[in-house]
């Protein structure tokens, strides 16, 4: 296989798909819930490279915009999550996720 | 768009995102997913999105990763947490099940994605991804989108500042 | 001697050169700021080491060189060795897209006098800007010292707030130029003959003042705050790695001062039908902006943490919203008389709201209580 052999499609795929699982690997076995939020941070920017790839792959803007949007909603997100949990610390003095189980009832 | 390049800087970002995943301390992590960040927007450049690879450093890089070490910082834990051994073994084994499962899947997909797409880039005007057309695509085709993302966005706005707010007695 | 190579050898040049026309800037301008901050406080300032005091930075930088890094117990390693980095590669990466200069022709060959023509140079400038709180905020939090987190802290916020109205203000003169590209604003200045400072005064001093706040000087220098905060995010820090975060403070003033020349002021072309040089009007009004912000440094005092907040958010922001729709409606309505319409505008309100300023200030001190007479010094 050359180095200066274009890089195919399948690559990307490969790619998105081993950041995407390891930023969910990593939500499931960290405790620390800011650490857990960066890794959907991983995983939402793994679906934008995917995005991405596939606009450049198939010629068609579409996917670039639709990366827009997900940044725009990640903003978001990171807004009113981040607010939540300085919230919780708030009222709790901890942001450990297990202590975290008021709604159970 | 070569070989070489890409498979440098994968390297340099699946690096990245596991040490995000493996350490201890939650202000290295964010300043990994930064670098990871990096990695990606260097990827949009490869793939002809200049426009959308500086807002992805600007948005990313430099304000929501700036928000996470901020509030990292008010809350000052450092080290409170012990790593990955505080979780129970069980929740820590299934979830490396189940990232196996997600990877063997994206490795059985990845190459009936690749028929879909084409193996080779398409062929695309010089600027495409450049403002102009991001603009241009946003506004023209994808309006009542944006004006539901401006929505969400001031939703979110004042759902934190509510939130932050401390209680006026 | 193929166009790929001489393009490579050619940006590899004005690179160097750009970076060392920079970093020597620095010791000027730490010593042209003592000076000027001396003399507008009726001291002498630097005066020992060479003609005028003008050695007296060299000497200083020798020390620093050669002084012993201290490294306080408790430091988070990594990230204390790459807070000064940090704080000083953004500032340098972002002069890449300032033009200083019309192309000009060397061995049959154009080249621009700009490192990178890029066309989303704005963008990256931005993009750039928005990298330099990580400096300030991970020294802040590297040092284990309360003082330090609490500049850090201070300082990401006011860094993340005032980026916005940078943006506003940048905004609407693109949307005048009507591309991203440097270049193209300074050729829009030459061509229509005005200078963008008139048609956009809002987004000029709206600019003025959020860049003031974004390189953390005083009246906004929160992140340091000696009176209060020790040194703020840099106590712990001594030897080379403190003069570090000095050279990026000033490579970071000297960028955004020819990011106001470029954007503003027609970058490097003569004012008044004066004759051009090249590079010489492009450093005569860098050194104008430069010597304007020592100006404020030393006329006014700091303001309070909260205060600067509110007012980032509930004026600067606001205005900058505001200028850029009207901005934006006179550019689609009427777009071939944009510039005298703007500036008509931008004027009147400027000269409007600086009476109301002036009186609504006069008619407050007339009703606030005089400051008690400070009592004489006894003993």
């Amino acid at each position: 296989m050359a180095w200066n052999a274009p890089v195919p499609f399948a690559s990307w795929v490969m790619l998105s798909g081993v950041l995407f699982s390891i930023g969910a690997v990593g939500f499931l076995i960290r405790k620390d819930p800011i650490i857990m939020f960066m890794c959907i941070e991983l995983m939402l920017n793994a679906g934008n490279l995917l995005f991405i790839a596939a606009a450049r792959y198939l010629g068609i803007m579409a996917g670039q915009v639709f990366v827009f949007f997900v940044m725009a909603v990640a903003a978001a997100e990171v807004a009113v999550g981040l607010a939540i949990i300085v919230a919780i610390f708030r009222t709790k003095s901890t942001i450990d996720v297990d202590e975290m189980s008021g709604m159970r009832g | 768009m070569t070989l070489l390049p890409f498979i440098a800087l994968s390297v340099v970002a699946i690096a990245f995102a596991l040490l995000l995943v493996l350490n201890r301390n939650a202000v290295h992590g964010a300043l990994c997913l930064v670098v990871n960040f990096a990695a990606v927007a260097v990827f949009f450049l490869m793939l002809g999105a200049e426009f959308i690879a500086v807002v992805q450093v600007a948005v990313y890089a430099g304000a929501i990763m700036v928000l996470f070490l901020f509030v990292l910082m008010l809350l000052n834990i450092q080290g409170q947490e012990g790593g990955l051994e505080q979780k129970p073994r069980s929740q820590i084994l299934i979830a490396a099940v189940l990232g196996i499962l997600l990877l063997a899947e994206i490795g059985v997909l990845a190459p009936l994605a690749a028929g879909l797409g084409g193996a080779q880039a398409a062929a695309v005007p010089a600027d495409f991804g450049s403002p102009r057309l991001v603009g241009l695509t946003l506004f023209r085709d994808h309006l009542l989108a944006f004006e539901i993302a401006a929505f969400i966005l001031l939703a979110a706005m004042m759902g934190a500042v509510v939130l932050a707010k401390r209680r006026l007695a | 001697m193929s166009d790929t190579l001489f393009t490579w050898i050619a940006s590899l040049v004005k690179a160097v050169l750009v970076f060392a026309v920079l970093m020597s800037l620095v010791p000027l301008l730490i010593w042209l700021e003592r000076k000027v901050v001396a003399w507008m406080q009726q001291r002498i300032g630097p005066n020992r080491c060479g003609p005028f005091g003008l050695l007296q930075p060299m000497a200083d930088a020798v020390k620093l060189i050669i002084k012993e890094n201290i490294i306080p117990a408790g430091v988070d390693r990594v990230t204390y060795y790459l807070a000064p980095i940090l704080s000083i590669v953004p500032a340098l990466a972002a002069f890449a897209v300032v033009p200083f200069g019309e192309p000009v022709t060397i061995f049959g060959r154009t080249v621009a006098l700009q490192v990178a023509d890029v066309n989303i140079g704005i963008l990256y400038i931005l993009a750039l800007s928005s990298l330099a709180v990580y400096g300030v905020t991970l020294a802040g939090w590297s040092s284990n010292n309360k003082y330090s987190l609490l500049g850090a802290l201070r300082s990401s916020a006011q860094m993340i707030s005032y980026e916005i109205p940078i943006g506003l203000a940048v905004v609407s003169v693109v949307l005048m130029a009507g591309s991203l590209s440097l270049k193209a604003v300074v050729d829009l200045q030459r061509d229509s003959g005005y200078w963008l400072v008139f048609p956009q005064l809002i987004s000029f001093i709206i600019f003025l003042i959020a860049s003031n706040a974004e390189l953390n000087r005083p009246p906004f220098d929160m992140a340091e705050a000696e009176s209060e905060l020790v040194a703020g995010f840099h106590t712990e820090y001594s030897g080379f790695r403190f003069a570090m975060f000095f050279m990026g403070e000033y490579v970071n003033l000297v960028t955004v001062s020819a990011l106001a020349t470029v954007m503003f002021l027609g970058g490097w072309h003569a004012p008044f039908g004066l004759p051009e040089i090249p590079i010489v009007w492009f450093l005569v009004k860098i050194f104008a902006f430069i010597i304007f912000y020592m100006w404020i440094r030393a006329t006014l005092p700091r303001i309070r943490y909260d205060l600067l907040m509110a007012f980032g958010w509930k004026v600067l922001i606001p205005v900058g919203f505001l200028n850029l729709a009207m901005t934006a409606v006179v550019v689609t309505l009427a777009a071939d008389r944009a510039m005298p319409l703007l500036t008509a505008v931008n004027v009147t309100l400027a000269v409007v709201v600086g009476a109301i300023i002036k009186i609504a200030g006069r008619r407050v001190e007339r009703r606030a209580p005089r400051l008690a007479p400070v009592p004489e010094a006894g003993g």
